[in-house]
């Protein structure tokens, strides 16, 4: 297994030379201040599956909302979550042309050669007090040496001198008053791994927000942050985990449980008819996928925050027994404040998990009554039953398609922010290759979204596949083909797809978003 | 505010047990460093299982019914998280609570002194008499590797006029004489110094949240 550290190494660094640091600056100011909602115009479904599918515009495309779109998902200018979709009409495009771009070398997960990393001075310091029950790991130790990833959050006014890193990509992330450093030894893009870096960052926030944060090293330059983030560490390496596997947190999107609409439909009103003053979103998730979002009117959430709640969620236990009850700042919202989140399964076993985000934390017995009345609802409107069903068949396999060449594909819908996908297929159903099918998406996305040359679209042939990514402005399609298929045959099975999306899309995509 | 919120919401809660001829309702809340057992011991009140677990996020809401000859207790449990980020957000459970459970675990002496920053948070809340506060030394299968002594823990809560117990959430020894424990005692505490909320077996809703409201209102500011 490729096991994955961060080590929190505080108040231990040795000092800088500030012109050894590597630029990685986030405030990129040249990216515009984006916020709001994304509102396509009204439409009526039935015109929707008359319109023809490639060249799609935005809020036109298969998967669009109807009406209002549940994410913010233009990036805040902070953020480099590469989504570039600002840049691109800025910047020349260029087409993937003749497809005689090179096989992507695929990368060894582990390198042989020893490869050396001199983070002298960097010490484990004595575990502190009332930590949690994840034991750190020995920095001295060959396993810690061997993870293909380390993340460092440092703080206060240290600075480091040097970190020798050789066959090492080193990433910083200043966020005052922190400064994330990624050490690592994959063959990620620097943005990617500050992509990543900026996840943990947020996942810190959202336990303690900023105003805390940044609180505590006023009245403590050297605090130890570490006493806050006791307990934590399981969170951190499931996002890592995600980060890995996740087509979600690397497209900005989420995915859905395909359901019949009606049947969605059914759970969006009765969630919506379980009000209380208090709440600003509901939200049910099935396992890592959305069932439904209901929001209060106005309010947007970013999907990063969604894929925070998701991992908070997904990496406790504590929610399965009882109704949990927790403090959580939802970071892209607002970094200064909590909400309060009522979180609990339908069923103790089941995992359809309802997450309640309410303002007023005084407000427990309200919210666990809405979840009362939301399953009364679905109970009495059979909607309960069907949505069980629903979960025997979570996701498809691709040969639904019909598309004997394609393995794999991911298609994300931009204007509603949600993403579908197949089962993974099984030469890449093991960890490793699973991964390694990530990785060579991930490449491609960095490829599309390159900050000053993005394609439109990429074909790749490699030994074990060949790949194909298309942008436009209404979506974005990564597919993966049997090494055994042409380039034409990639392309001209394009429209296929995109017509079988269009077909799926009401099972696929919450195309009704509801507002309390 | 708060009375009027906890009123409504449960006045309609459904009764998921037979009610006895009278059904009063009990918080009790956990507390104490993380990885003590709070949860465990949560979940061998509520289903008698033991299971691996992560550190609790924020706090969990459970119950459990429990009967005794004359009455039964509803025992609204709050499992809070040991863990510091959460501290600020502790005073919610505890205040009002008719039962506080301080727990630390026996391998662990770091627990113990963190269990007596409890009891020191706690006396600046509670009234004597009014809540009942038991010390539990969790873990108690682990006597192997014990660092806590059975005596250093009972004499602890002798000086402090608290009930004492070891238990051990994962072979569930001790588990449900505590709870037990606690039933009788609440229960005889509230009977001399003021009344658990009764919750009535028919019409709770207009009941409750008719002329029993003071009544809610007065309990629930208790302690506070
Ligand atoms: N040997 C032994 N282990 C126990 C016992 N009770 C709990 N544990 C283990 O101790 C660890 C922590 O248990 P939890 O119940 O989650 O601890 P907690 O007090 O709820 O921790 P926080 O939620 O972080 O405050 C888990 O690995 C449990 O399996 C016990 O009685 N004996
Ligand atoms: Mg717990």
């Amino acid at each position: 297994m490729e096991g994955k550290l961060y080590a929190w190494i505080i108040e231990r660094c040795l000092p800088l030379k500030p012109d050894t640091v590597m630029e990685a600056d986030v405030h990129n100011n040249s990216v515009p201040l984006e916020n709001g909602s994304l509102a396509p115009v009204d439409r009526l479904r039935r015109d929707r599956s008359d319109s023809p599918t490639p060249g799609l515009v935005e809020g036109t495309e298969p998967g669009a909302g109807l009406d209002s779109a549940m994410f913010v998902h233009a990036q805040s200018f902070e953020d480099l979550t590469a989504d570039g979709e600002q840049e691109e009409e800025e910047v020349q495009v260029q087409e993937g042309g003749d497809g005689s771009e090179r096989g992507l070398e695929v990368e060894k997960p582990r390198a042989e050669g020893e490869e050396r990393e001199e983070t002298q001075g960097q010490q484990e310091e004595e575990v502190q007090p009332g930590g949690g029950r994840v034991k750190e790991e020995d920095i001295n130790s060959e396993g810690w040496r061997s993870h293909r990833k380390h993340v460092f959050v440092l703080s206060g006014k240290n600075i480091i001198r040097s970190i020798h890193a050789e066959g090492y990509k080193v990433v910083f992330l200043r966020k005052s008053p922190l400064v994330l450093v990624g050490v690592s030894r994959t063959r990620q893009s620097e943005r990617e791994l500050t992509r990543e870096l900026l996840y943990i960052y947020y996942q810190i926030i959202s336990l303690l927000t900023l105003t805390q944060l940044t609180h505590v090293f006023q009245l403590k330059q050297n605090y130890d942050l570490r006493r806050l983030l006791a307990g934590s560490e399981h969170l951190t390496d499931n996002l890592l985990r995600l980060l890995d596997r996740d087509p979600g947190l690397l497209l900005s999107a989420v995915t859905c449980l395909p359901l019949p609409s009606s049947t969605r439909d059914t759970i969006s009103s009765s969630l919506q008819a379980a009000k209380a003053k208090s709440l600003v979103f509901s939200i049910l998730l099935a396992g890592s996928r959305l069932v439904t979002l209901v929001r209060k009117k106005d309010q947007v959430l970013h999907h990063m925050d969604l894929h925070l709640l998701f991992n908070l969620v997904g990496s406790s236990s504590s929610f399965r027994e009882g109704e949990g009850w927790t403090p959580i700042c939802l970071p892209k919202f607002n970094t200064a404040g909590f909400f309060h989140a009522h979180i609990s399964y339908l069923e103790p076993a089941s995992e359809l998990c309802l997450i309640l985000v309410s303002t007023d934390r005084e407000d427990f017995f309200n919210l666990s009554d809405c979840k009362r009345r939301f399953l009364e609802r679905l109970r009495r409107r059979s909607a309960y039953q069907a949505l069980q069903e629903a979960l025997q068949a979570p996701s498809y396999p691709v040969a639904q398609v019909g598309i004997p060449e394609l393995r794999h594909f991911v298609y994300k819908s931009k204007s509603s922010g949600l993403y579908t996908s197949p089962e993974i297929p099984i030469p890449y159903q093991c960890e490793e290759e699973q991964e390694r099918l990530m990785r060579l998406y991930q490449y491609l996305h960095s490829r599309m979204h390159h900050p000053t040359r993005p394609l439109r679209s990429i074909y790749r042939c490699a030994d074990k596949e060949n790949l194909l990514a298309l942008v436009t402005s209404g979506f974005e399609l990564y597919l993966c083909f049997s090494p055994l298929g042409t380039k034409a045959l990639a392309v001209s099975t394009i429209n296929k797809l995109l017509k079988w999306i269009r077909k799926e899309e009401d099972r696929l995509f919450i195309l009704n978003p509801q507002t309390y | 505010m708060m009375a009027e919120r906890r009123l409504s919401s449960l006045g309609e809660s459904p009764l998921e047990v037979e009610v006895g001829p009278r059904l009063l309702r009990v918080k009790m809340v956990l507390l104490g460093g993380s990885g003590v057992g709070k949860s465990s011991l949560a979940l061998r009140f509520c289903k008698d299982e033991f299971k691996a677990s992560t550190p609790t996020v924020g706090c969990a809401y459970l119950t459990q019914v429990v009967c005794l000859h004359d009455s039964t207790l509803r025992f609204e449990i709050w499992d809070t998280a040991g863990e510091e980020k959460y501290h600020s957000v502790t005073p919610l459970y505890y205040r009002g609570a008719h039962a506080a459970l301080v727990v630390y675990d026996i391998s662990k002496k770091e627990s113990f002194m963190r269990a007596q920053l409890w009891l020191k948070e706690l006396e600046k809340q509670y009234i004597p008499g009014e809540t009942v506060v038991v010390l539990v030394g969790n873990k108690a299968d682990l006597s192997d590797t014990r660092q806590v002594p059975l005596q250093v823990g009972y004499r602890l809560a002798e000086s402090k006029g608290l009930l004492f117990i070891e238990t051990s959430a994962k072979s569930g020894e001790q588990v449900s004489e505590l709870l037990m424990t606690i039933a009788h005692r609440v229960k005889q505490s509230s009977s001399e110094v003021r009344g658990l909320i009764e919750w009535p077996e028919a019409e709770c809703v207009g009941v409750l949240q008719g002329e029993r409201s003071s009544l809610l209102g007065a309990c629930c500011s208790v302690g506070s």
